[in-house]
């Protein structure tokens, strides 16, 4: 056995973060305790729109302990806006002034000895608010106008509306042998990770400089952004990297904590911490998602095949519009799934409310269009009187055609759905699912579920502009860095850049380099270098991560093996093509009896330079070579949009098969099986995959029975607890059967997919169908989540009126 | 309220075997004297509202919530913190460990307070059933997992641990 297949992609190696997250050695952010370290705590508005008419803070300024109280006018004087993807851009400040715009939007801010006087002085500060109309219904904010506008130079709520479509629409409908229209309304929920958003940031008054230390992430790419805003430039800033307690993508658009840590620490000129508490979490953190409602039609034709889609959207944005389109870009991306689906209409219109604003949150738009596509193909099978699963058999785009192209431009790589619906199907046979009684115990009811979902991964980053006709910053670059050096006794030295915030960034180098170098993991040691180590990292976001690493240290290893080869042939007196480099060493192909470590040839590259050819680079001293992962695959979309381009071309597959359990008296109701096949391409480290498929699930179990961020017509968000808002616990999540099936991606390093969000991608419609299923006799139909009892009560009620 | 003249109290208490002690407001709690005065940082604080479990400390071998709990309470009292399950080498306990083992652990945000409440349970029920621990972590959240991975470590440990007990 080679070392390779031991430790390599593959193996399931054990995890290098472990250790210190498990002995309380963690480095979470609000870990660190600076010398002189202030503390920051936040005034938040108590009301959902209003005019902010006059700030009182000298009860709060005069409060022993306290260093500086600052109004949202104050800092418009010493930063800019928050950064925004919007064009045109929705202005948003870290500390609003003139106007709140949501309940809990920061008004003032304190900074004081300790929190616990921060939060004394808080309480001390008046605000006298004149109360404005306040929309929290997106059809009413359709049609807002005069004072229920929130920002006023848009002249309504709408923040942005466009109609798209690529294919044979008009055809597929006129044509079609039958066409299935239903409307869906999806609920607003967000990561809520464990540690909410913390900041701390140390501003050296003599040389203008800041370092920042936070749980966000893509430090290089925003950083020259946050440098801007603070009136500074990159040359003045540290972005350190801590461990990050849990993102699901929300911490990818943290701006407003470290930004304001910063301003404040250079206003105080002492290091200032500031570590949101749940409540601001939850009503100001960024972290809710989509909001929308869909009406949705499938043109579908006399063979039963689905030949146009047509999706009608308004997403409710919340206050602000950060992420712009992205979360619709990123559903277009496989709206059509794994279907051969021709022709696709997308209307979309994004409106401004009340609420906090959207962020990313594991699926990022595209668990919404799956959700909505399924239940569509489900509502189809009951119309045409067809089995759901020989429907999307019928349906599935066939192993032959890929790489397939979709209707909106965008490549699906590869991909066996049929096997992975077969292998998900033999799964829940072998766990005797298909003969579970549909009344096992006296009044409770069983449904069974099954939804077959893509799962688009690597993120590239037109989505996030692709829908607007004339975008201010159009970027398209996501790349990773790497860099790999190794020491003079043949250890290695990985510098990565990305945070850990629940995957597994250190093992996977580790895993990744000791499998291209052929070495045990434990010569490897992973550090994650902030922006002063100048490389260009995107991080975690997008189901990226895992595969763009790969590629990023493939590069610098292969590089890096040119060059061991060449000092081992020159050491060995022969030729390169003479040797082979394998398991750490040179090997003469002639005579497998002459051969040099990997050690021993590293020691000749830091220190016996004048051994080798003076002028030939291969031989310069040390071993150390950097490599910067592009995208592998995307393109830009065209002027006119006719064509997207490929924005997200490494797509897995997964088939999810769900048992919910319902009780007919309370209509509470219980996941009790689960059934889970994926294909995430060529897997690096099974447990880890199986990991990010668990979670994904029992947020998709969250989203589908339990979660929704509920806001009352004053626009107060009624829920604003981790209990009351619903995160499950271990009594609601049941254990998980997982399969694999591995179609490796053509594109990428070694045929890794991301698998990040796969299990939130395909949960929520497997849920759906299988509420459908217990009250088939009622005709139940789940076009809103969460099913909640009372959701489902409503639902029911209306079905079968008492 | 204002801190003008916040009374403060000196406390003395054994955290992981060690006698330490403090000069606390009233009003401190004791996750933040933990986390802050101890500068023990395996405690985490998730909500302060005693919902999450991430603050979860044994007093006097009791699982309570330290967000919920004030520093002034715990005078006299015998803490637990994560810090104090690694073995006497510095290595990983058993229970930790098969935390690794079984990937059970993500971002490693709740594990402290999943390993606190997890050392009660086999303290006291080694032969507790996964549907026993189920039960007995209900009151940690874990946003990462699912918890499957969790309920497996904290079972094979406690399948371990009862095999010792029958082979002493
Ligand atoms: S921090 Fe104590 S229960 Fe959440
Ligand atoms: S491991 Fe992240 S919350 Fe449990």
């Amino acid at each position: 056995m080679t070392i390779e297949t031991k430790i390599g992609i593959g193996a399931s190696m054990p995890r290098r973060e472990d250790a210190r997250l498990l002995s309380g050695r963690g480095r979470f952010t609000d870990d660190l305790l600076l010398p002189r370290m202030a503390h920051a705590a936040m005034f938040g508005s108590p009301h959902a729109h209003a005019r902010i008419v006059r700030i009182d803070t000298a009860a709060a300024a005069a409060l022993k302990g306290v260093l500086g109280v600052f109004t949202g006018k104050d800092l418009a004087g010493v930063m800019g806006p928050m950064p925004t993807l919007a064009t045109p851009p929705v202005v948003q400040h870290c500390v609003a002034f003139e106007r709140a715009r949501h309940v809990g939007e920061p008004i003032a801010v304190v900074v004081a000895e300790s929190r616990y006087i921060a939060e004394d002085a808080v309480a001390l500060i008046e605000v006298e608010f004149e109360e404005l109309p306040v929309v929290v219904d997106p059809e009413a904010a359709v049609k807002s106008t005069g004072n229920a506008v929130l920002h006023p130079e848009f002249g309504s709520n709408i923040v942005h509306q466009s109609r798209h479509a690529w294919g044979p629409v008009e055809e597929a409908f006129s044509q079609a042998a039958h066409v299935v229209c239903r409307e869906f309304r999806w609920p607003r929920v967000g990561p809520q990770p464990l540690e909410t958003c913390a900041a701390i940031a140390d501003y050296d008054a003599i040389t203008g400089h800041f370092q920042v230390w936070a749980n966000m992430s893509q430090q290089s790419v925003i950083g020259p952004k946050f440098a801007k805003i603070l009136h500074t430039d990159m040359a003045h800033m540290t972005f350190h990297i801590r461990d990050v307690g849990g993102s699901f993508g929300g911490k990818a658009t943290l701006y407003h904590v470290p930004l304001l840590a910063a301003v404040l620490s250079r206003e105080i000129g002492r290091p200032v911490k500031f570590v949101e508490d749940r409540a601001e979490h939850m009503t100001a953190g960024n972290q809710h998602a989509s909001d929308r409602l869909y009406k949705a039609e499938l043109a579908i034709n006399a063979e039963n095949r689905f030949t146009g889609l047509r999706l009608r959207v308004l997403d409710d944005m919340g206050a602000y519009f950060l992420i712009a389109t992205g979360a619709h870009g990123n559903a277009l991306a496989q709206a059509t799934g794994p279907y051969q689906i021709d022709a696709l209409e997308y209307d979309l219109t994004c409106v401004v409310t009340n609420k906090t604003q959207q962020a990313p949150y594991r699926g990022f738009g595209g668990e919404v269009g799956n959700f909505v596509l399924e239940r569509m193909v489900d509502a189809a099978a009951a119309e045409l009187g067809v089995h759901p699963v020989e429907l999307r058999r019928r349906n599935f785009i066939a192993n032959d055609q890929f790489p397939y192209r979709t209707p909106v431009g965008n490549l699906y790589d590869s991909g066996d759905y049929t096997r992975v619906l077969d292998a998900a199907m033999a799964l829940a046979d072998e766990h005797k699912i298909w003969d579970m009684p549909k009344h096992a115990a006296p009044g409770k009811r069983i449904g069974i579920g099954l939804a077959t979902v893509n799962e688009r991964s690597v993120l590239s980053m037109t989505e996030f502009w692709l829908l607007d006709a004339d975008p201010i910053f159009p970027q398209s670059s996501s790349p990773e860095s790497v860099q790999v050096s190794i020491h003079a006794d043949g250890t290695v030295n990985v510098s990565i850049f990305a945070p850990h915030w629940g995957n597994s960034p250190e093992t996977m180098a580790a895993q990744i380099t000791a499998h291209e170098l052929m070495i045990p993991p434990e010569w490897i040691r992973v550090v994650q270098v902030g922006t002063d180590g100048g490389m260009l990292s995107k991080g975690p976001a997008g189901s990226r991560y895992t595969a763009m690493l790969a590629g990023a240290i493939l590069g610098a290893c292969t590089k890096l093996k040119q060059r061991i080869l060449a000092i081992g042939a020159h050491r060995l007196g022969v030729l390169i093509d003479e040797a082979v480099y394998a398991d750490g060493q040179v090997t003469c192909k002639a005579d497998s009896s002459r051969a040099i470590a990997l050690p021993d040839i590293a020691r000749a590259s830091h220190s016996h330079r004048l051994d080798f050819p003076g002028d030939d680079q291969t031989f310069r001293s040390g071993l150390t070579e950097s490599f910067t992962c592009d995208h592998p695959r995307a393109t830009l979309p065209t002027q006119d949009r006719t064509d997207l381009g490929v924005f997200y071309p490494i797509v897995g597959h997964a088939c999810h098969i769900a048992v919910v359990e319902v009780d007919e008296a309370t209509q509470s109701s219980r996941v009790i099986r689960y059934v889970a096949v994926h294909d995430a391409g060529t897997i690096v480290n099974p447990r880890l995959v199986d990991g990010q498929i668990r979670g994904g699930i029992a947020q998709g179990i969250g989203t589908a029975l339990y979660e929704q961020y509920l806001y009352d017509d004053e626009g107060q968000l009624v829920n604003a607890t981790l209990a009351d808002y619903g995160v499950p616990t271990s009594e609601e999540i049941p254990d998980m059967i997982l399969g694999h099936v591995e179609t490796p991606s053509p594109f990428t390093a070694y045929g890794i997919k991301g698998c990040g969000e796969g299990g939130r991608l395909a949960a929520m419609p497997a849920l759906a169908a299988a509420f459908d299923d217990a009250y088939r006799d009622s005709n139940l139909y789940v076009d809103r989540l969460p099913m909640t009892p009372s959701a489902l009560h409503t639902k029911l009620s209306q079905l079968k009126p008492v | 309220m204002t801190n003008e003249k916040q009374e403060t109290t000196a406390i003395t208490l054994t955290v992981n075997g060690e006698t330490m002690s403090g000069v606390v407001e009233p009003r401190m709690l004791l996750s933040d004297f933990i986390r802050q005065d101890l500068q023990l940082t395996g405690t985490h604080v998730g909500c302060e509202h005693g919902v999450c479990g991430a603050c979860t400390i044994l007093i006097d071998g009791v699982s309570v919530r330290s967000c919920l709990t004030f520093a002034v309470q715990a005078e006299g009292c015998r803490i637990e913190t994560v810090e104090g399950l690694l073995e006497r080498d510095g290595k990983l306990s058993p229970l930790q460990q098969a935390f690794s083992d079984h990937h059970a652990l993500q971002c490693g945000f709740c594990t402290p307070g999943l390993l606190m409440t997890a050392t009660e349970l086999l303290r006291t029920r080694p032969g507790a059933s996964r549907d026993d621990i189920r039960d007995a972590i209900s009151g940690n959240l874990c946003r990462c997992t699912g918890y499957q991975t969790i309920i497996d470590a904290i079972f094979d440990m406690g399948t371990r641990l009862l095999a010792e007990e029958k082979s002493a």
